[in-house]
């Protein structure tokens, strides 16, 4: 068959992979931000037992 | 010990993907009147089956928190959702880009394609509800009322090729034809990749739980500091 089928086979499994793929990055990225937040409201709260 | 069980699935997705990668491309042979483009069949209904999977196992944490009342089967039930919606995107795009090669087209209002949108609607509304409600047991009744009519949807979607007649093709596989409609070759390397995809989206499901009880976490002290 002709090279287009092969193309959009290619599109197909590439669409797959980039949409998985951008969720995985968006889960690191929320996952950084949650990891700073959980931090800083610690840091926060033991800051103002000291106090 | 969540992050091993991350590594180790995620591991054992990328052999079990590499050896499926190598039989798709390498040892299968083309299909007969599709030849390459067949081989799409190998993400789209995999990534089909895990999201309605996704969604059924969520349907059973949140009938377990309107039963409880604990909101960690909710922050379970939505971890798995969004993680659902995910591959029943991939589902949505790749099963477009097959039609545009076979029918011609992008997209049609077929009955199975409508109510898999109609799905994949519902459960991003329920993501975006999520993060627009900040009371946590308001948020859980609703999700897990959403869950519950976007699950109605999902079996509209399993039976909409039984029940109807259109573009998109009957049942092909032999837990629901009995066998007889796929190369079992086909077949065996379409539930390898099923059990790829499987693992990862459980992957991305302890891993989205595991911000969900960080979240749950940020808004107790929060709350305590406030009290």
């Amino acid at each position: 068959m002709d090279a287009r089928n092969f193309t959009f086979m290619f599109y197909g499994f590439l669409a797959a992979w980039l949409i998985v793929l951008l969720y995985v990055v968006s889960l690191a990225r929320r996952g950084a931000r949650l990891t700073k937040e959980l931090e800083d409201v610690k840091q926060l709260m033991a800051s103002g037992q000291k106090n | 010990m969540r992050e091993k069980l991350v590594m180790l699935l995620a591991g054992l997705a990328a052999i079990l993907l590499a050896y499926n990668l190598h039989h798709m491309f390498l040892v299968l042979p083309n299909e007969v009147s599709q030849d390459f483009i067949f081989r799409i069949i190998f993400f789209h209904v995999p990534a089909g089956i895990v999201g309605m999977i996704g969604f059924f196992v969520a349907l059973i944490f949140s009938v377990w928190y309107l039963a409880g009342g604990d909101l960690r089967y909710d922050s379970v039930a939505a971890s798995i959702v969004e993680v659902s919606v995910v591959f029943s995107i991939v589902n949505l795009v790749t099963g477009s880009i097959w039609a545009r090669v076979i029918w011609g087209i992008w997209w049609t209002w077929d009955y199975r394609l409508t109510s898999q949108l109609v799905c994949v609607l519902i459960f991003v509304g329920y993501v975006m509800m999520r993060r627009a409600i900040d009371e946590p047991t308001q948020r859980a009744r609703l999700s897990a009322a959403l869950t519950i009519f976007g699950c109605f949807d999902s079996v509209v979607v399993w039976k909409s090729i039984e029940w109807f007649r259109n573009n998109h093709p009957g049942p092909v596989l032999s837990i629901r034809t009995g066998g007889g409609n796929m190369d079992p070759d086909y077949e065996r390397t379409l539930w390898l990749n099923f059990l790829a995809l499987l693992i990862i989206g459980a992957a991305l499901a302890l891993v989205r739980s595991r911000q969900e009880s960080m979240e749950r976490e940020i808004d107790s002290l929060r709350r305590a500091a406030h009290v």
